[in-house]
């Protein structure tokens, strides 16, 4: 197989010189360390992909007494598992990021928010916690990381759910604004990042932001790490560079009759065959074609494969981790998933996927957080183009 | 003492009798009776003075939080997309075949109970299931029948 | 950074203060938005999406109840996107809706049903997913049915519950399409630590909380000529029944009321009212029978501060949470039950009415008085002493069946006797009201002189604020009470359980040294209750105090003690404050409930 994409190595490659690298960090201002964040393009890794560089500056300029780090390592968008290979080979990177963000923001506890399902990684991240609290204290640095046990709900990893999980509630998002920056763990400045963004701040931090903003195009710039599965030879992580196409993923990673790529997870887009060539992996809006990496998922769907099968397969994902606190997100899940069923039973006629793709786009722009508003994005991609497959 | 106020005791000696620690009080209490009952969250509730409603409304909320019984071993079979493209489905019939039960249902002897989740983030090694926090993957019906004779001997020690 | 911020809605420029909302902004220029979630008296949720709205430049629209308005936003509340998006929201409400209008007991009082009016909802707009649904109806309670295929899932119940009440009977359980609104496990709310307050039941948006309505008991009850049938009138429902009969908030329709109830049939009208009077005579003198016992004879075994006890959602709430501060609440009963308990012994013989053929029924602001009603406690006459509790709304359904034109009535009076009341009794309906009753009796036993306030009003323990305290120095105690001379009473008035919890809690830790509290279970006190008209909001219970202390000022006795036909009452028949026949029919006690 001709590989066309050039496989990078900043984020899984282990030096063996943390220690050294965390040192020099800190040593640095907290002025430089932003200015080399935001100079490095840097932006959230687990969905939204807002700007880290002034996350962290927003967090610093609040003046409260007590703020927080959480990393985000409650990875649950299907097809995504980056979060977890890096957590396994690299903790020490995670958490060196968080050393140094809340050395700027001034904090003292950390947390990792670790799903549930990610049970069996404690031991290991504990013992790196361990090794790292030794190193703090090497440093005079004034900072704890605790990790706190998700029960399994994919809405925690919407970072306000998440606040509200580790507050003992249900993990129901919040209205933003407030935001996280002023009012965010226990009603206090907190970064959340996910837990790939972090291990990128500490690339940047040992390379400089260059490195890290060569790579990539436009404002999607660095390498990202994709988690591919679905009908490829190949399944597995790989750190790739933004920019793209499809088509040139599909080469390297399908099994050469690949009809449909879900980029982005259950909440993202499914790009069908005739735009590969188009569509560029990028954060959404900004280049052309559409994608959005989000956690990085990259599904792949060979022709066997029954596009009606996959999305009835992601409404029931939604349905069931739908919080359910707004209208369109709970009810709205519901009838798209008995609608696609109507209409394939015959119960409904075809025209009320035209009804169905209508509510998909009140749900996108009415519903309270990210899950709500991007279950539009798998249904109208793949209602849109398998209609016959939804009907027939 | 009661063995559930023991549990409350301990979590809530390392994370305060907040309501921060409910979490980590009630994943403290399902990981060693499998079970949250009626009583134990009026407990938990007194404990953390909050209400009992609310304490049985977030144990709801969360699918590894549960208010049944279930066995010694509890089987999660991931039934998000890839896995099921790999043949989830396959694995599930043999796991019904060889523990005679449902999904949702635990076998009489109390070992096993058997439930379908969603993602376990092993996609790129599917089918995939989580054995209480153990994960197991590359799923076949022949690695099935040995990961459960294993357990079963295991229950039986 | 300017209070004060500047945004277009709907091309009218308005300035508002920073921090108010797009929904509150839009309000303030008579800009309607509609909403189901939104409760004035409850924090935002922002869960229903009904209010969305758009802004100039903004691909998703905002949720009106919970965006600050702020500089030099454009705001389209009525565009395409936004009706579109509204009704279509609309449609999902109706979809998980068990819509069967006609036969739901809130029909013409829904607010889905108004909204699904205004955006003309087709039929068969969305899969109707309630035969796809389990659900149950919870009828076991005396006071609240919940039935959840009714239910909205707008969660003002259970912020209700928990800000106003501070009690989380109600919880949302579960989540994404099974999440719903539960008790504790699922158990009937009469198995839970619910106080029957009914406050939920006046805010639920539709009719997943309703009162258990005894409109079908009472007609049969007037219509059998074998049965004696008396009314009673809590103080609070002639201040609002209006509401629910096309009257403008706040206006006293006493009158009315009393020729609607001969009209429906009943044998005698008469007035809770009455018995309010009644309780403070028994409330005061056991209030003075204490203060004595501690502060003269230093009696270890008696409690002070006293609390009220006429509120029956407090005196479950105190059963459940503050059990061990039973004996700080006065013995006597509630004037819904001391009515009772007369009307089947006094009165029946007063009349020559065999008891057994009486049927007692009371018509309250208040869904709490059906629990009280059926309490074991409360057969002091032999017979169960209120047999059937109204809330203001049923009445005000029973005036509509039997075709009365409410607004065109005539004025009529009370029968005599248990017909007369003072002043003080009326302001019972308003928090505050029992502690300023109280005081106007208790002072003058004390002292012979009236109250030191003008027109005997007791401003410092009127009001709207959660707590309020107020302290009152007894000067020139008569000989009798010399042990109270220069004694500075100190009183505390809670309404709403959450603020009465504060106030138990200050009294628990020793931070407060009360006297006398009064406290009622519902925001504003009776007037306010559950039983009364919905909607309920600060403004309508404003009117509706303002209509209490009205008509207060307009009676002619002012005083407990100075109604004549309670005078009458002691000297025929009860004797004494706290004597014999008071303690058998007039006084009672509460049994610990478990807080769990």
């Amino acid at each position: 197989m001709t590989k066309n994409l050039k496989r990078l190595d900043l984020i899984f490659k282990n030096e063996g010189d943390s220690e050294a690298i965390l040192g020099k960090t800190l040593a640095r201002s907290n002025e430089e360390l932003i200015s080399d964040l935001i100079a490095s393009g840097l932006k959230g890794r687990g969905g939204a992909g807002f700007p880290t560089g002034l996350k962290w500056r927003l967090a610093a300029d609040d003046k409260a007494d007590e703020k927080f780090i959480i990393c985000n390592a409650d990875e649950g968008e299907p097809g995504t598992f980056k979060d977890r290979e890096i957590l396994t080979s690299v903790p020490h990177k995670v958490l060196a990021g968080m050393a140094v963000c809340a050395r700027i923001i001034n904090c003292r506890q950390g947390f990792i928010y670790l799903r549930q399902e990610y049970t069996y990684l404690v031991p290991h991240l504990n013992n790196a916690i361990e090794e790292f609290h030794q190193l703090m204290k090497k440093f005079e640095v004034d900072f704890q990381v605790e990790i706190f046990m998700g029960s399994g709900a994919y809405i925690c990893g919407e970072e306000t759910a998440l606040f509200e999980s580790m507050e003992g509630k249900r993990g129901e998002p919040r209205n933003k604004p407030p935001y996280p920056t002023n009012f965010g763990y226990k009603g206090k400045p907190t970064v959340i990042n996910n837990v790939e963004t972090l291990a990128h701040t500490y690339s940047i931090f040992k390379y400089g932001p260059e490195k890290f903003r060569d790579l990539g195009v436009k404002d999607s710039r660095g390498s990202k790490v994709f988690s591919v599965s679905g009908d490829t030879p190949i399944p597995g992580i790989y750190e790739l560079e933004f920019g793209m196409t499809l088509q040139k993923f599909v080469d390297d990673f399908g099994d050469g009759d690949a009809k449909a790529v879900q980029v982005g997870g259950a909440a993202g887009f499914c790009v069908p065959r005739k735009r590969f060539e188009k569509t560029i992996i990028g954060y959404q809006g900004k280049l052309t074609g559409v994608s959005l990496p989000t956690g990085g998922s990259m599904m792949i769907f060979n022709s066997s494969r029954s596009m009606y099968n996959v999305l009835h397969n992601y409404l029931d994902f939604f349905v069931e981790e739908s919080c359910g606190q707004c209208t369109p997100c709970r009810v709205g899940t519901q009838q798209l998933l008995m609608g696609i069923q109507a209409v394939k039973r015959g119960e409904r006629p075809s025209t009320y996927l035209d009804k169905l793709l209508g509510l998909a786009e009140v749900m996108r722009v009415t519903a309270k957080c990210g899950l709500g508003q991007s279950v539009a994005n798998s249904f109208s991609s793949i209602v849109e183009n398998f209609k016959e497959e939804m009907i027939y | 003492m009661s063995p559930i106020q023991e549990i409350i005791q301990k979590v809530s000696a390392s994370h305060g009798t907040e309501r921060e620690s409910l979490l980590p009080i009630l994943q403290a209490i399902y990981a060693k009776n499998h079970i949250l009952t009626e009583e134990d969250m009026i407990e938990v509730a007194r404990e953390l003075d909050i209400s009992a409603a609310h304490v049985y409304g977030t144990a709801t909320f969360y699918s590894f939080l549960e208010t049944q019984q279930s066995g010694k071993y509890i089987i999660r079979l991931c039934r998000t997309i890839t896995c099921m493209m790999h043949g989830k489905n396959i694995i599930l019939q043999e796991l019904e075949r060889l523990l005679k039960i449902k999904p949702g249902q635990t076998t009489p002897d109390g070992i096993f109970t058997l439930t379908e989740t969603n993602c376990l983030g092993q996609c790129h090694k599917g089918p995939a299931m989580l054995v209480n926090d153990t994960p197991h993957t590359d799923l076949t019906p022949e690695s099935i029948r040995e990961i459960i004779d294993k357990y079963r001997r295991e229950a039986l020690q | 950074m300017s209070s004060q911020v500047t945004l277009k809605i709907d091309s009218i420029s308005v300035s508002v203060k920073q921090g108010t909302s797009l929904l509150d902004a839009a309000r303030s220029i008579n800009i309607k938005i509609p909403t189901l979630c939104h409760h004035e008296d409850l924090c935002v949720a922002g869960n229903c999406r009904v209010c969305m709205v758009e802004q100039k430049g903004s691909d998703r629209l905002l949720p009106a109840c919970a965006i600050p308005a702020s500089d030099g936003m454009e705001i389209h509340t009525n565009s395409m996107k936004v009706r579109n998006a509204r009704k279509q929201i609309l449609e999902l409400l109706v979809s998980e809706h068990r819509a069967e209008c006609t036969t739901c007991y809130k029909s013409g009082n829904c607010e889905l049903q108004e909204l699904s009016h205004e955006y003309i909802l087709g039929e068969n707009a969305f899969i109707n997913l309630i035969p796809f649904k389990e659900y149950t109806i919870d009828y076991y309670s005396p006071s609240i049915i919940k039935d959840d295929s009714k239910c909205i899932r707008c969660q003002r119940c259970v912020r209700t519950c928990d800000q106003l009440q501070n009690i989380g009977a109600l919880t949302v359980s579960k989540k994404g399409s099974e999440m719903k609104i539960s008790t504790f496990f699922e158990k009937p709310i009469y198995q839970v630590v619910c106080t029957n307050c009914g406050q939920c039941v006046n805010r639920c948006p539709t009719g997943a909380l309703t009162e258990k309505n005894y409109v079908e008991e009472v007609w049969s009850a007037i219509n059998d000529e074998k049965k004696y049938v008396v009314v009673q009138t809590a103080p609070a429902v002639r201040i609002a029944l209006g509401e629910a009969l096309g009257i403008d908030p706040g206006e006293i329709v006493t009158g009315k009321m009393v020729t609607a109830l001969r009209r429906l049939g009943f044998n005698s009208v008469l007035d809770t009212d009455f018995t309010a009077d009644l309780t403070i005579i028994e409330e005061g003198h056991e209030l003075l029978q204490r203060l004595k016992k501690v502060l003269k004879d230093k009696d270890k075994n008696v409690r002070l501060p006293m609390t009220t006890s006429c509120s029956p959602g407090w005196i479950k709430f105190i059963e459940h949470i503050f059990p061990d501060f039973l004996p700080n609440l006065s013995s006597a009963k509630s004037p819904q039950q001391m009515f009772g308990a007369l009307a089947k012994t006094f009165f029946a013989n007063k009349i020559g009415v065999d008891p057994a053929s009486m049927v007692s029924v009371s018509v309250m602001p208040c869904t709490a008085k059906k629990f009280e009603a059926n309490r074991p406690e409360m057969y002091s006459s032999g017979y169960q002493d209120v047999d059937y509790v109204l809330t203001t709304r049923e009445l005000a359904l029973m005036i509509k069946q039997a075709g009365i034109d409410f607004k065109s009535l005539a004025d009529d009076n009370y029968d005599s006797i248990m017909g007369e009341s003072s002043g003080a009794a009326v302001i019972f309906g308003a928090t505050g009201g029992v502690m300023e009753a109280a005081l106007r009796t208790v002072y003058e036993v004390v002292t012979g002189r009236e109250v030191p306030f003008e027109g005997l009003n007791i401003t410092p323990v009127r009001g709207m604020e959660g707590v309020r305290e107020a302290t009152l120095k007894i000067d020139k105690a008569l000989p009798e009470w010399d042990f109270l001379e220069g004694v500075e009473v100190k009183t505390c008035v809670a309404h709403g359980l959450a603020n009465a919890k504060r106030v138990m809690e200050s009294v628990r830790d020793g931070s407060s040294n009360y006297h006398f509290i009064e406290i009622m279970a519902c925001p504003g006190g009776c007037l306010g209750g559950g039983g009364q008209p919905i909607p309920t909001s600060p403004e309508i219970r404003n009117a509706r105090s303002s209509a209490i202390y009205r008509e207060d000022t307009l009676k002619t006795i002012r005083k407990s003690h100075e109604n004549p036909e309670v005078v009458k009452v002691y000297k025929e028949f009860l004797g004494e404050p706290l004597g014999h026949e008071s303690h058998r029919l007039l006084h009672t006690h509460y049994t610990p409930r478990e807080r769990y």
